[in-house]
């Protein structure tokens, strides 16, 4: 960083800071990366923290035109049981919209699972969302050019030049893709580029009551989100697949697909 | 009413024929599917069926004449069909055009515009090679006629164009027109292959995807149009002799004293067996390649047992058992290769072993596209896939029973009126 | 051309021909690679912008802002959040996206549904989870068909504050 870069961002942080509907107190990484050039968005969720709330996802789908009604999501919560009788069980009702309403496990076609709550070994909840790679082959396969990495490492789709083909859809090794309802072109995750941009964090980022979800510039090592993947014992999904995902995830066991 | 028009609209499509077991994903539903498997079935037709025109063409097998130029014509009929299935499948058909404006390389499919269309112009080049002579006819016998009617003017102005203005039918011309016959089909041996085999590397490429990702897909791809475009053009062939020798005969006892113009009857059944005898020699070996490929791919997998093959297992073994074991491999291809390795062989049963592997070959894209669905990517869970029957709605329709139908009968619609231009059964002197 | 041979090429080539033009008109100039090169990011440059552009829906109420512009209205409701509870939840969480609320939307909704709470509440046994920390009931048997705030204050859900 160059001295004139670090007037700039020192002057965005003021001028941030003056703005009274977003009076910051503090310094607020986002604002000053949304004119920064070397930004490279990644996201970092904490398995841990995750309590099944679904928040997320709700804020998710209002946020970004996605009707609450359609069975599809761009994030979603999974839940992972273990019990010790050696069974594993995984569900994820309606991508969690409403949350875990219900201690017994969807199983799909309409039956349930009722795990007794002595026999529950490991549990916990792991959010998912597009991984935003590296080497998306979401972006590889496209036909058309019309989804593609951006810049700062955001995958995006175009809704006026998507064929609807559905080949991005089946190339996604994380099932992040979809058709939207509406608009009838894929759809996914856009890491809310419309807010990160305007030094807003993603809707479903804003709306976890438990830090277990965070976005950074992984470009910028003062980042307290960066320093963190940085630091801790953080893993990627699916790594086999070559796509260098860029979401991080803190407490993943091997089973996590 | 108004709630269920927004429910309706609210549909995701794939969720109409998905039904989703134990643990799915929320996104996945089976977004491929009747109109992909129609779609490198359909190109497995028209790759075939070139093929086997070129078995006469390039390698001069002077048996296949006739059902060389059939299958000719026949495999021009089917080439807009090839596009057919993949149209009714976009989301948004309008902008197909799309594919051809901004071609995206590093995709499989990107290059379908250009492939497509690079074969189109061969196919279309060699028939107009093949019926140059017969345009010229056309057009001297309607252009001598003294009085014409408004369709006939019509005719005329319509074999002019087709002839490009190149009127000359001297043997010189005609000798010319044989080479480069044989040049544009010995190009479109290659691009032929190069159609089908990369419909097979759209699904072999899809890393994501634990069926479909490996190397042998579009080999096997091509193998198995091979087949099946020979298998139909059999089947056609012998189907329209019949009619013809049917009408032969209704014309011979109409007019006992000369049955002039409409071939003779015994002729044309000895010339009809010789040819589907040949032809379903060829027939023979393909499928021995194609079927071997698909086994070697299938204990490949069983012998290494990667991450995935315990899903692939149960899919495989358990749940589509029916569909691969029984109907793809059983009924559809080691039924008809019995049926044709038995000694003895008629027409009629070379006919209906041909059938048997239309179907063998359609359960086989069948299993590849909705078998490769039937599994989650989380490995946990199953999905299956329901044919929309009564369509309820357009993409109900496109995607279903009816919409598939449709694929199906065009080629054979469009025969009718490519014939009309292009007679299949011209008799005469051919290249 | 003196060999008729050709023509059909001449066919060709006039498609061809007639497809680039086409092109020409019908594809936006700005299409091209960025960063990541041809096969992953070969794209329309404007639609970056038209995502930029979206509506924001979610003001910010949650994280480090918390409630802070709601505060200029709602100060007694702020007020009264248990920093520690549900202090840690957003406004707009509960609430729904506030928008450009005062004006549009006037009021946003208040969620007495059970449902709401179930999010967090249903109790699970789930050890290893964060979610061991958070007070858990059984919906079927704690107190079914009556709405949770009938006696909890969502704002100030602590029991020893709790009105009886």
């Amino acid at each position: 960083m160059n001295r004139r870069d670090f007037l700039k961002g020192t002057i965005v942080v003021i001028a941030g800071a003056a703005v009274p509907l977003s009076s910051l107190e503090f310094f607020d990484p986002c604002e000053v990366l949304a004119v920064n050039p070397g930004i490279h968005w990644a996201f970092l969720v904490d398995t841990y923290k995750c309590v099944g709330c679904g928040f997320c996802v709700k804020a998710c789908k209002l946020e970004n035109d996605v009707p609450l009604e359609a069975k599809v999501t761009r994030t979603w919560v999974e839940r992972y049981v273990y019990t010790r009788d050696g069974h594993q069980y995984v569900d994820s009702p309606d991508g969690a919209l409403q949350g875990f309403p219900e201690p017994r496990i969807d199983m799909g076609l309409g039956e349930f699972k009722e795990i007794e709550p002595d026999n529950v070994g490991k549990a916990f909840f792991v959010p998912k969302l597009c991984n935003h790679c590296d080497t998306p082959p979401c972006t590889q396969v496209c036909p058309v050019g019309a989804t593609y990495k951006n810049d700062e490492g955001v995958v995006l789709v175009d809704r006026s030049w998507c064929i609807g083909c559905g080949y991005c859809i089946m190339a996604c090794p994380y099932g992040a893709r979809y058709f939207h309802p509406v608009y009838k072109v894929a759809d996914k995750c856009t890491l809310c580029y419309h807010r990160i941009t305007k030094g807003l964090p993603p809707a479903c980022v804003e709306a976890c009551p438990f830090g277990a979800r965070k976005i950074c510039n992984i470009q910028d090592s003062n980042d307290p989100v960066t320093r963190l993947i940085l630091s801790e014992r953080v893993g990627i999904l699916k790594e086999e697949f070559g796509t260098r995902p860029q979401a991080f995830y803190i407490g993943l066991t091997a089973e996590v697909r | 009413m108004i709630e269920q028009l927004a429910q309706q609209a609210m549909a995701v499509p794939g969720e109409a024929w998905t039904t989703k077991e134990l643990f799915v994903l929320p996104n996945e539903y089976i977004y491929w599917s009747i109109q992909i498997v129609m779609y490198p079935f359909m190109t497995g037709l028209v790759a075939g069926a070139f093929v086997l025109s070129s078995l006469y063409h390039v390698f001069g097998v002077q048996r296949l004449r006739d059902i060389a130029r059939f299958s000719l014509v026949f495999s021009f009929a089917l080439l807009p069909v090839a596009m057919m299935p993949l149209l009714l499948h976009l989301q948004q058909p309008l902008r197909g055009i799309n594919v051809l404006m901004t071609p995206h390389f590093t995709s499989a499919i990107s290059a379908f515009g250009i492939v497509f269309l690079t074969y189109g112009s061969i196919v279309a080049s060699e028939l107009w090679f093949v019926y140059r002579r017969h345009f010229v006819l056309t057009v001297r016998e309607l252009a001598a006629r003294k009085e014409r009617s408004g369709f006939a003017g019509f005719r005329l102005l319509f074999f002019k164009i087709l002839t490009l203005g190149a009127m000359d039918i001297s043997p010189a011309a005609l000798d010319k027109d044989h080479q480069a016959c044989k040049i544009m089909a010995a190009i479109g041996i290659p691009v032929a292959c190069f159609l089908h085999g990369y419909a097979g590397f759209i699904f072999g490429s899809v890393k994501a995807n634990a069926l479909w990702m490996t190397p042998l897909m579009p080999v096997i791809f091509i193998c198995s149009a091979i087949v099946s475009g020979i298998a139909l053009c059999i089947l056609s062939y012998v189907v329209i002799q019949a009619i013809r020798r049917l009408r032969a005969r209704r014309e011979m006892t109409a007019r006992p004293a000369g049955a002039g113009g409409a071939p003779a009857v015994e002729g044309l059944q000895e010339a009809t067996r010789q040819e589907v005898m040949l032809v379903s020699n060829y027939l023979l070996y393909f499928m021995i390649a194609a079927i071997s490929l698909e086994i070697l791919d299938l204990i490949f997998r069983g012998y290494t047992q990667v991450k995935s093959w315990d899903i692939l297992r149960q899919v495989i073994m358990e749940r589509d058992f029916t569909k691969i074991f029984i109907l793809q491999y059983g009924i559809g291809n080691l039924l008809p290769f019995v049926m044709m390795i038995l000694p003895g062989r008629t027409v009629r049963r070379t006919a209906a072993a041909s059938c048997l592997v239309l179907f063998g070959v359609f359960m086989m894209r069948w299993n590849v596209v909705i078998g490769g669905q039937a599994f989650s990517l989380s490995f946990a869970g199953f999905m299956d896939y329901h044919l929309p029957i009564i369509p309820h709605n357009i993409e109900t329709f496109k995607e279903g029973l009816f919409g598939a139908l449709l694929v199906i009968i065009t080629p054979f619609v469009l025969f009718y009126f490519i014939n009309k231009i292009m007679p299949a059964f011209l008799k005469e002197e051919a290249h | 051309m003196k060999n008729h041979v050709w023509r059909p090429l001449s066919v060709a080539l006039a498609l061809v021909a007639a497809i680039l033009l086409f092109r020409y008109f019908y594809v936006p100039k700005d299409f091209g690679s960025g960063k990541y090169g041809f096969m992953y990011s070969y794209h329309r440059q404007a639609d970056e912008e038209q995502w930029k552009n979206m509506p924001v829906r979610y003001q910010n109420t949650g994280g480090q802002q918390m409630h802070e512009s709601c505060r200029e209205c709602h100060a007694e409701e702020v007020a009264g959040r248990t920093k520690e509870l549900h202090g840690i939840i957003a406004c707009e969480d509960c609430h729904g996206p506030a928008r450009n609320h005062p004006d549009d939307p006037e009021t946003l909704p208040v969620d007495r549904g059970r449902d709401l709470c179930l999010r967090c509440h249903t109790s699970l046994s789930y050890i290893t989870s964060d979610r061991k920390r958070i007070p858990g009931i059984d919906a079927k048997e704690h107190n079914p068909g009556s709405e949770c705030v009938e006696c909890h204050n969502p704002h100030n859900p602590r029991l020893e504050d709790m009105q009886r």
